[in-house]
């Protein structure tokens, strides 16, 4: 019977997608060492993975709390331009130690912010999020855009607007240059880490899932009324999954920044949380496994729809707009149900006639 | 239909009365001079009552009289505009549902309220929340405790899902229950929470008569059982007069009328409120 749910079910999902994870390194692990993948590829290798970190954190937000955030990309800014900063002002430690490090503190600082954006807004009862980080996204671009941030042996300087106000020795170096974005980065991710990292957060998300924590997201998405007289508060929740979230985002940034060598604040906008919200929409809303998936094909798919480079967004929207309509209509979804019902059936009685 | 034995009913200080085993205990729930308006409706006025430790209390009246909105306000999903609730003893004034959740009292829905994704069993531990006794990064990192409470919230809510013969239905997703079901899945997952007062919004609704017996015996289980009170609003006359110690009736938002069943069914204003024609 499909209505059974096996109390296993959870933990066998969950081990398929590390599995997946696992397959996924030593695929290509295999083939960069072997040196059998094109630079192209093989350059976006660090990207893809922290796209499937965006996913699926973002659908921590989206799939198992059930609200939508369409500022994504603004934490993965803030966790990028931290971790620039982290890891030029560590200057010449240990590359694996600046990693974590910057990892760390990029996704400290995302989850502070996604903490302060979520306060007064999650205690409202309604979409007010998509719009509240939709323009979150928006003024932390515009921010970055001003933003001027130097290193000498003095220090860390910050100047906003003016980088002649950094007030730096001639010696010091620019590490982040108002709209050129961080320049001069030095590039210390490698796939091996960014793969650990994604291990780590599918560990995270997935025990949260299916603990008393995820439960309680869960009910609160499911049946709010229901949840808070069962006593469960949805503020504390829906701030817990929302934060963890922005902190995931944020890691993903620092992995993603420390990729390049520069990297402009344009590059996490809008279309960018668009994007991770379709992997999330197309992988299935609350999937993990299928975020992992859309993530990596479609991350790799640009490289193809290339050729229609101008439509490739419509196409997205297209698609988003479609796949929402479908997931979020009931009388749709249960027409579409019925429709492949039938079609089964139809099937099944054909193949018996036979 | 197995029938309860009328008890006395006996005055407490205060308008109200309760059975006279409750008297020398705290009333569970004390609501006084409640009402609420919606825009220009006063959907309930003057709603007076006093619940004993462990009383099972009917709230009858036709549609619309303004029972289901009773139970929104007495777990604050609405703020009352007049009057005061008190919850074992204490006000519950700007209180919110989660708070008086966790004073004591749950309950269920009119229109089923289930997580209906979620399995049988997950219900009920959601129920249990707040009794299982490991923080998020107990879970997140599987440290022992996690390990332990899952064990213990299993085992309890496998034992709660038997009251009603249901755990065996434990890995079944909520929504895939058949309505009886559903209703006493809601039961099981609002005395999870461990009440002192469980509130159920027609429990019996949908149920055919077989099942409904069962109900009315489970409900009197859970009484004797957990020693808690019950609040119930019931449509069903049988169901009613078997197991209710005290009833209040309802009409328009008010109260009128209060009394051991027996009192309740000879009551001319109730027949002429169920049979009246100025309503269906
Ligand atoms: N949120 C609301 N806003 C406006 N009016 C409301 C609201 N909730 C309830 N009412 C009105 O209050 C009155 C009482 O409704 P309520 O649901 O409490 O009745 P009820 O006694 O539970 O009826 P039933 O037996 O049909 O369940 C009705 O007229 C209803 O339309
Ligand atoms: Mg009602």
């Amino acid at each position: 019977m499909n209505m059974i749910k096996n109390a296993s079910s959870a933990s066998k999902k969950a081990f398929l997608n590390y599995g997946i994870v696992i397959v996924f390194f030593i695929v290509f692990q295999t083939l960069v060492s072997t040196g059998n993948i094109t630079s192209a590829l093989k350059g976006q290798l660090i990207p893809i993975v922290c796209y499937m970190i965006m996913a699926v954190s973002l659908n921590l937000v989206v799939g198992i709390s059930g609200e939508l955030s369409l500022g994504h990309a603004g934490f993965m800014s803030v966790g990028a331009f931290t971790a620039v900063i982290v890891s030029s002002a560590m200057g010449d430690a240990a590359n694996p130690a600046k990693l974590v490090v910057s990892m760390i503190v990029g996704a400290g600082v995302a989850a502070i912010a996604g903490f302060l954006i979520g306060i007064p807004v999650l205690r409202l009862n309604g979409d007010y999020l998509a719009i509240v980080t939709l323009a979150f996204g928006e003024i932390i671009k515009n921010i970055l855009n001003c933003l001027y941030v130097g290193i000498d042996e003095k220090g860390v300087h910050f100047a906003f607007n003016n980088p002649d106000a950094l007030g730096m020795n001639p010696l010091g170096k620019v590490v982040i240059n108002g709209p050129m974005g961080a320049v001069g980065i030095s590039k210390i991710a490698t796939f091996p880490a960014a793969v650990i990292l994604l291990m780590i957060i599918l560990i995270v998300i997935q025990n949260l899932v299916n603990s008393r924590t995820g439960r309680a997201i869960m009910a609160i998405r499911d049946n709010r009324i229901a949840a808070e007289s069962m006593g469960l508060s949805p503020m504390k929740y829906k701030m817990l999954a929302f934060t963890v979230s922005a902190s995931m985002a944020g890691a993903a940034g620092a992995v993603y920044a420390l990729n390049y060598s520069t990297l402009v604040p344009k590059k996490f906008d809008f279309n960018t949380s668009i994007l991770v919200l379709v992997f999330v929409v197309l992988g299935g809303i609350g999937n993990m496994t299928g975020s992992l998936i859309a993530a990596g094909v479609l991350v790799v798919l640009p490289e193809l729809l290339r050729k229609f480079s101008d439509y490739r967004m419509l196409v997205y929207a297209i698609v988003l707009i479609l796949v929402m309509l479908v997931t979020n209509n009931e009388k749709l979804k249960g027409r579409i149900d019925t429709f492949f019902k039938k079609f089964r059936m139809n099937i099944a009685k054909g193949g018996r006639k036979k | 239909m197995s029938k309860s034995p009328e008890v006395k009913l006996v005055n407490v200080p205060s308008p109200n009365f309760v059975p006279e085993k409750d008297a020398d205990k705290p009333l569970v729930l004390e609501a006084a001079h409640l009402g609420i308006d919606f825009g220009g409706l006063v959907a309930v006025d003057e709603f007076n009552i006093g619940i004993g430790a462990t009383e099972i209390c009917g709230l009858i009246g036709p549609n619309g009289a303004g029972k289901t909105t009773i139970f929104n306000l007495l777990t604050k999903v609405y703020e009352p505009t007049r009057g005061t609730i008190m919850l074992g003893g204490k006000d519950t004034h700007n209180m919110t549902p989660v708070q008086v959740n966790q004073m004591g009292i749950a309950r269920t829905f009119q229109n089923i309220r289930l997580f209906d994704k979620l399995s049988v069993e997950e219900n009920v531990k959601i129920g249990l929340h707040n009794h299982i006794g490991y923080h998020t990064l107990s879970g997140v990192f599987r440290l022992p405790s996690y390990w332990k409470e899952e064990k213990k919230s299993h085992e309890r809510a496998l034992e709660l899902l038997d009251i009603f013969g249901m755990a065996d239905l434990a890995n079944v997703t909520a929504d895939s229950l058949p309505y009886g079901a559903q209703r006493r899945l809601e039961i099981v997952r609002a005395l999870a929470t461990g009440p002192k007062l469980l509130l159920l919004d027609e429990p019996a609704a949908g149920m055919n008569p077989s099942e409904t017996e069962e109900l009315m015996n489970n409900i009197r289980k859970i009484r004797d059982e957990f020693q808690i009170a019950v609040l119930l609003i019931e449509h069903d006359m049988n169901l009613v007069m078997g197991i209710c110690e005290s009833i209040v009736v309802l009409n328009f938002g008010r109260i009128i009328a209060k009394g051991t069943p027996s009192q309740i069914q000879g009551n001319p204003q109730v027949i002429e409120a169920y049979l009246g024609t100025h309503r269906g």
